[in-house]
């Protein structure tokens, strides 16, 4: 079972990387772009077959390694076998 | 009094730090690898600065799950000294040793200057040759150093007296929002923190970097040698 997991600076909390990114579009010519917020995402492969487990399991990575809490927030989301959304 | 410098892959202020304990305060100092599960018998600790396991993932992240740590977090937990100093304070946090977080610079660049810090705490191991309100100009050298938590937990830490420096005009005024002398953007201008017992000290300015009059400035060195002498009066007390 193949799983992602992004990690993002929390909404509240000024994230420079992505105001700079922010202001970078706009300078190479993407009008509209109001806000980004620059994060990192880990394609995670796992041997269990249940969705359930899966979750719990690696919400617990989010915790325990994945994100720091106090300044970030995870989603986590399985994906099927090939790669694609389950 | 036994010091042990710990050494992670990517540790690149080791050395520094071994020559202020060893040369210049005279002490008997070791290094610790991170793969020791004990520290050797050492009294004080440092966590020194550099890019522990090459800050993959977080800064500190991977640095906080050696096998050193646990050592460190048992010495932390029966009272025993512990110094983080830039990456040093960033495995601290990530290890929970102390609250919080750190950001990337507000600069986004990585800052390599002198800073002024004002003592906010002279009553701990590491600050008891300071003065209370004293400006120290020390020199920081890091691109993560943005301290965070939130709101509620800020207020406990002030509350808890554990902000031990923080980042000052040389006259000692706070300037929260001036980066000239915020360098990072730290929240509330903080630049070390201690834990609740004043024990471990966690701080993103290097003193090791300014101990020597040859380099042109002491002012680390009144720093290291009272954590020495702090601990060698702790240890002589017990025994």
């Amino acid at each position: 079972m193949k799983a992602r997991v992004t990690v993002y600076p929390r909404r509240e909390i000024l994230d420079p990387q992505g105001k700079a990114i922010r202001d970078a579009l706009s300078r190479v010519g993407f009008a509209g772009v109001d806000d980004v917020r620059a994060g990192k995402s880990f394609e995670i492969s796992l041997t269990g077959e249940d969705p359930e487990a899966a979750r719990r399991q690696l919400r617990d990575m989010c915790e325990k390694l994945l994100a720091n809490t106090v300044v970030e927030d995870y989603s986590v989301e399985l994906l099927g076998n090939e790669g694609g959304r389950t | 009094m036994r010091c042990g410098v710990v050494v992670f892959p990517g540790s690149n202020c080791d050395h520094d730090v071994y020559h202020v304990l060893k040369h210049v305060l005279q002490q008997d100092v070791t290094f610790l690898w991170h793969q020791d599960d004990t520290l050797k018998g050492c009294e004080l600790v440092v966590l020194p600065g550099g890019f522990a396991y090459g800050d993959y993932l977080r800064a500190g992240a991977m640095a906080a799950l050696s096998p050193v740590m646990g050592a460190v977090k048992r010495h932390a937990e029966a009272g025993g000294l512990v110094l983080g100093i830039c990456n040093g304070f960033q495995v601290l946090l990530e290890a929970k040793l102390i609250p919080g977080a750190m950001r990337r610079n507000q600069s986004l660049r990585f800052l390599c200057r002198d800073v002024y810090l004002k003592v906010e705490r002279t009553d701990l191991p590491f600050t008891w040759k300071l003065r209370e309100g004293q400006v120290l100009r020390i020199p920081i050298a890091h691109g993560e150093g943005s301290y965070e938590d939130s709101a509620e937990h800020l207020d406990a830490l002030e509350a808890n007296r554990q902000v031990v420096f923080r980042y000052v005009t040389p006259e000692g005024a706070r300037a929260d929002t001036d980066p000239q002398w915020n360098p990072n953007g730290a929240a509330r201008g903080i630049a070390g923190i201690c834990n609740p017992g004043g024990n471990v000290l966690g701080m993103m300015p290097h003193p090791e970097r300014c101990s020597e009059p040859i380099l042109g400035n002491t002012d680390g060195l009144t720093l290291l040698a009272g954590a020495v002498e702090a601990g060698s009066q702790v240890l002589g007390a017990r025994r």
